[in-house]
């Protein structure tokens, strides 16, 4: 590659990556780069900070003395990040009062953290203000010794921290009939997030507690308004993986999402991650509760609805090129994030050429398990219009299918459990748009 | 020789006591935490099961349902449980396998019983819990009678809501993972 080319190259990478840039064209901005400050509105799905141009190292500012060291660090006016809340499905930019979930900005995070503040929220009656000193966690029914915990017993019992996604059961709704091309990633899979995660292990509650060998099920109940609650199956990986959390990302959980404690379900559905938890009961049956069946069960073309599919299967998404961004001919690095409620990711791969070839992408460490894993790719884009998409391979061999073989499996009326492939396409001026496949 | 039986015999009581012990190591006394004691208990143990355990004692009429609906559901679910900002509740019903398929109670919730834990723990949406229970049975009898599920003038009790079998009761296929659950425990 020659000086020339690798110049062109890294703009091309930057145009994507770097720049928030609300410029009309390529050739406009080639010919007006010099000292513009510009506007504050950055292409949708592009990254998090306004594009200002220095030309030569003579038009980057002076330094200087900084701000005044706070009690937090503030990110940086120039980081232009957020969630989306939306209602749903194809309900977007929504009045607040109506948003039912609020997605995770996944083309502007790098790495596998969420950041807690922009971690996916899905909440049934808002966010409950709690106050920690009057939080209680009932723990009964099929026990020897029904008890009553504060938020500080908990936190005085040994813990466990974990790195595991959470993700709604309704993640990638907006492709189930059809594909609105002017969805980012954003919009099509923002409903999960990964961050660390920091409780009680369940199974020391249940020795705590002396849980009834006969009880295989627990029904978990949040404080919220609604009092969301769900069947919990005993299994021993359950047992092994479930915490009662009270930290995430070394902090106290955020009110979002679920302060003071929430039950973490690792590699299970969002909504088993009962938020503002206050009750564990001990059963030998599943409840049926409202969220087991009127919600969160998916519907089949004929009519029946698949009930208690609890995991999360293989999943994957490329974030970057993705929806409504720009890309030039030349180096464009590929990158997403896979996860999988069976285990570890252990391949990825990625097609450039709308499925005919595949070839394994780069995992980036660490890879955990039921965490989002890092994937990237080379890729030289030839300028021609393609389709580019990812397939994640699990630990247990588990593949993401496609969506042809996807849909004819399930129909398109089960609203929830969307795993297949994410295609995105890219036109001749490299404009990045969502595609069914 | 008794005394020698009675010695072997408690070694080996012993011996499976401490087996026992490092089988299963019992807990530290973590201190924490006091016991639930039955009104605590009694405060909080709201859920209703498929088999209505759970169920309080309390009655209601479609009429008086009529009422608490329109004073309380009406702002969102609409007018006879249709047309509102909020879920539609009525109606639906032979629309599961088409391609727009309508839910509602009528059409898919499968138990009346647990219908009725829904309402007493999250409606209305504004103050949840703030039904009585013989307005739970109440408001529940007219969302059944506007799907054709009790006849006007009907009373819904603890006892006849155990009866009903709604119309989408085997609507459902459980994953086979967690039909029989097990652990080693």
């Amino acid at each position: 590659m020659d000086p020339k080319d690798r110049d062109n190259t890294r703009d091309a990478d930057d145009k994507g990556r770097v720049f928030g840039s609300n410029e009309s064209s390529s050739k406009q901005r080639l010919f007006t780069r010099r000292k513009v400050l510009i506007g504050l509105a950055a292409l949708p799905g592009a990254a998090p900070w306004v594009r200002s141009m220095a030309d030569s190292l003579a038009d980057v500012p002076p330094r200087g003395p900084g701000d005044l060291l706070g009690k937090y660090s503030e990110r940086s006016k120039y980081v232009q990040i957020s969630r989306i809340p939306e209602a749903g499905p194809g309900m977007r930019n929504v009045d607040p009062v109506n948003a039912i979930n609020s997605k995770a900005p996944l083309d502007k995070l790098v790495g596998i953290i969420t950041p807690s503040d922009l971690h996916y929220e899905r909440s049934h009656a808002g966010v409950p203000e709690i106050d920690p000193a009057k939080h209680r966690l009932l723990i009964h029914g099929m026990v020897k010794k029904p008890l009553v915990l504060t938020v500080y017993d908990l936190m005085a019992l040994p813990s466990v921290s974990l790195i595991h996604f959470v993700e709604c059961t309704g993640n990638g709704w907006e492709n189930w009939k059809k594909a609105d091309e002017n969805l980012t990633v954003q919009n099509t899979h923002g409903l999960v997030s990964c961050t660390e995660w920091t409780g009680v292990p369940l199974r020391l509650l249940v020795d705590m507690v002396g849980v009834d060998r006969q009880s295989l099920w627990m029904l978990a109940e949040g404080g919220d308004g609604a009092g969301v609650d769900r069947s919990i199956p005993l299994t021993d990986e359950i047992l092994n993986d479930a915490l009662v959390a009270y930290g995430q990302n070394g902090e106290p959980i955020r009110p979002a999402h679920g302060f003071p404690i929430r039950l973490i379900m690792p590699g299970f559905e969002g909504n088993l991650n009962i938020k503002w938890l206050r009750r564990l009961k001990f059963g030998d049956r599943p409840w049926m509760t409202r969220w087991e069946t009127d919600r969160y069960t998916q519907l089949r073309p004929d009519g029946l609805a698949t009930q208690f599919q609890l995991r999360m299967d293989t999943n994957s998404v490329i974030t970057s090129p993705s929806g409504m961004m720009e890309v030039r001919p030349g180096y464009k690095r590929i990158t997403g994030l896979a996860w999988s409620g069976h285990g570890k990711i252990a391949k990825v791969e990625v097609s450039t050429d709308e499925g005919r070839t595949w070839k394994v992408a780069q995992l980036n460490q660490p890879v955990l398990y039921k965490a989002q894993t890092r994937f990237q790719m080379d890729w030289m884009w030839d300028g021609k219009p393609t389709k580019i998409v990812s397939r994640s391979t699990d630990e247990k061999g588990n593949i993401q299918p496609d969506r042809k073989s996807f849909i004819a499996r399930v129909g398109t009326n089960a609203l929830f459990h969307y795993n297949a492939q994410q295609t995105w396409s890219i036109d001749s001026n490299g404009k990045v748009h969502n595609a069914l496949s | 020789m008794a005394r020698f039986t009675t010695l072997c015999r408690n070694t080996a009581a012993l011996a499976a006591l401490f087996a026992c012990t490092l089988a299963v190591a019992a807990p530290p006394n973590y201190g924490v935490g006091h016991p639930a004691t039955p009104e605590d208990i009694k405060l909080w143990n709201i859920d209703v099961r498929p088999d209505g355990a759970g169920l309080p004692e309390g009655k209601g009429t479609v009429d008086r349902g009529k009422t608490v609906y329109n004073t309380n559901c009406l702002g969102c679910h609409g007018l006879n449980g249709q047309g509102g900002i909020k879920d539609r509740l009525v109606g639906g019903q032979g629309s599961l396998a088409t391609d727009k398929p309508v839910k509602t109670i009528g059409s898919f919730w499968p138990y009346a019983t647990t219908l009725f834990d829904y309402i007493h723990r999250a409606m209305p949406y504004t103050s949840p819990g703030s039904l009585s229970i013989d307005d739970t049975y109440a408001v529940e009898a007219y969302l059944l009678n506007l799907n054709g599920i009790l006849p006007d003038g009907a009373t819904l009790d603890k006892a006849s809501l155990l009866r009903i079998k709604m119309p989408n009761r085997d609507g459902f296929v459980p994953e086979p993972e967690f039909v029989h659950v097990t652990n080693s425990r």
